[in-house]
């Protein structure tokens, strides 16, 4: 699904990222793992096209998108959400996960102006379409509410559904579980789980352990820019070297 | 839905009989300023109330617009309302070609740039004496006329304003409540995130931009039918600050506010006139209040307000 080859990162004289290769399996749940500064946010940054990689190439499904734009890769089906979550704070739920589906609908200035049939007719599928995300994440009584009012959790609940929307083939999730509490992140589990029973290929990196080492089939470790190990979860709780750059030398 | 149907049929119903108790007086005219500086409002609002983008080039537009109208008239014979439609095209056709360099900039680097396309705009204005008269005016611009009516009182005038007015109000409100006016409240809240999801908000920003230059064009072409007669000092920086100032106070981000803001700003100096050069203390007055107490502008403020009032009231009772 996603292929990333030598992807290398400078900004100025920093090396963040330096010479990752891996592959993201269809279907699959990826974890990206790695102490604070390893690189995983950057990695993000360059798979979605925030800024281009400083050398390599990101292709999916086997095209090279390394220098497409963001809203580019979201037309391909390449969606992801944020840490911090990055919400449209002054609209509504509804209206969030609406801006969702814009890749769906294509009504411009003029038929939105003088309301035309057709962009009536698509204003409403949209709108339904949008319902039905916020009742797949579970928030469906909060679609009038002002998505800036939102708690922690409920609003990562929406970014969620947002991304949803555009009917990704991959999902990339920045630290989904941060700054949740254990029974939010046992319904996130639950919740990622469903999403990749939908079709859609996750990858994600986050801190909590207990999440990754439950869901992910594949984990991915960087430490300081560069690859460290991958495979399977059992695999990389053996591996040494892991165990080193987590807990230090003895 | 229906409230917002309802909402729109009692603004055009005061449009329609304000005027009526003024019986073509004096403030007849003041109100066909505010309607003008209302759809210029309006345009600058779905730009920075909306899209989040500064302009303090608008007095550009609504020159080229004024001038474009008055100059085609005038030397070229050219019918009004034809006029009205070419120059508000290709002003429109300007905007969008400088859109791209111009709108790649953000913040105050956006300010100063669209400040400088005002700026120039009104250099020229000054400059090209052959074809706008420079500095002493364009005068002999024709009333617009439909068949054998001709737009030549206020009153009739202010009819005719409002009624582009009403319509550029109606056209705002579906478009601010549509895909793309969601795409541009998403670049406005989050630029990045609205991009992830697939916005291409470069060409949606150059777009609103064009949108809102287009605007500016026929409330300009208006404003030359309506006067007559039309000098640079009109589209100087002024009027762009001024126009900033009008939404603010009606409230960024709401049709209606552009308007409310319009409203006051227009009236504003003819209550103001007494105390002549000192009007400009209560305009700082105004502004330094309004973004502290009511940063929504009036037409959120207002609302609040009374919220917040009524239930003390009924304590009190």
């Amino acid at each position: 699904m996603l292929n990333l080859n030598g992807i290398g990162k400078r900004f100025g004289g920093l090396t963040a990222l330096e010479g990752i290769s891996f592959n993201v399996g269809k279907g699959s749940i990826t974890g990206i793992i790695g102490p604070n500064g390893a690189g995983k946010t950057t990695l993000f940054n360059v798979a979605t096209g925030i800024y281009p990689p400083s050398e390599g190439a990101v292709k999916l499904e086997g095209k090279d998108i390394s220098t497409l734009p963001p809203e580019g890769r979201a037309r391909l089906g390449l969606v992801r959400t944020f840490q911090n979550i990055e919400l449209f704070g002054k609209m509504t739920v509804l209206e969030n996960v609406m801006v969702g589906l814009h890749t769906q609908s294509s009504s411009g200035i003029f038929s939105s102006a003088f309301r035309m049939p057709w962009q009536m007719s698509e204003e409403r599928r949209i709108r339904e379409k949008a319902k039905e995300w916020l009742a797949f994440v579970g928030i469906p009584e909060l679609e009038d509410v002002e998505a800036g009012t939102l708690s922690f959790g409920k609003g990562r609940l929406l970014e969620i559904a947002r991304a949803m929307a555009l009917e990704p083939k991959l999902l990339l999730m920045d630290e989904p579980a941060a700054g949740l509490n254990s029974s939010e992140t046992a319904e996130l589990a639950d919740l990622i789980k469903k999403i990749r029973d939908l079709g859609v290929t996750v990858a994600l990196v986050e801190h909590d352990m207990d999440l990754v080492m439950d869901i992910c089939d594949q984990l991915v470790v960087l430490n300081l820019g560069t690859m460290l190990a991958e495979g399977t979860p059992r695999e990389i709780q053996d591996n040494q070297a892991v165990i080193t750059a987590y807990l230090g030398e003895e | 839905m229906k409230s917002d149907k309802l909402k729109f049929l009692v603004f055009c119903l005061v449009v329609l009989i304000a005027p009526l108790p003024l019986a073509g007086g004096y403030l007849t005219s003041v109100l066909i300023f505010v309607g003008i500086n209302g759809i210029l409002a309006l345009g600058l609002n779905l730009l920075l109330g909306y899209a989040g983008q500064i302009s303090l080039g608008q007095a550009a537009f609504f020159g080229l617009g004024a001038y474009g109208s008055g100059v085609l008239t005038t030397m070229y014979a050219v019918n009004p309302w034809l006029a009205m439609i070419i120059v508000a095209i290709c002003v429109a056709i300007f905007a969008f070609a400088i859109g791209f360099p111009v709108l790649r900039l953000k913040g105050h680097y956006l300010a100063m740039a669209t400040l400088g396309v005002g700026v120039i705009a009104n250099i020229a204005f000054n400059e090209t004496i052959a074809l706008t008269g420079g500095p002493s005016g364009l005068s002999g611009i024709p009333n617009l006329s439909i068949g054998g009516f001709n737009f030549d009182t206020d009153l009739k005038n202010y009819y005719l304003v409002w009624s582009f007015a009403l319509v550029m109000v109606l056209l705002s409100l579906n478009l601010v409540n549509s895909r793309f006016g969601r795409g541009l409240r998403a670049i406005h809240d989050s630029e990045v995130a609205a991009r992830v999801m697939g916005v291409n908000a470069r060409l949606m920003k150059v777009q609103v931009f064009t949108l809102s230059a287009f605007i500016s064009a026929i409330a300009g072409s208006l404003y030359c039918h309506v006067m007559t007669f039309i000098s640079p000092t009109t589209f100087s920086f002024h009027v762009s600050v001024e126009l900033l100032t009008m939404i603010v106070i009606g409230g960024l981000g709401s049709v209606y506010g552009s308007i409310l803001g319009a409203l006051l700003l227009t009236m504003l100096p003819e209550i103001l006139r007494t105390f002549h050069d000192f009007d400009i203390i209560f305009y700082g007055l105004l502004l330094v209040s309004m973004t502290i107490y009511l940063p929504g502008g009036l037409v959120r403020g207002i609302p609040a307000l009374f919220r917040r009032l009524m239930p003390t009231r009924g304590a009190n009772a």
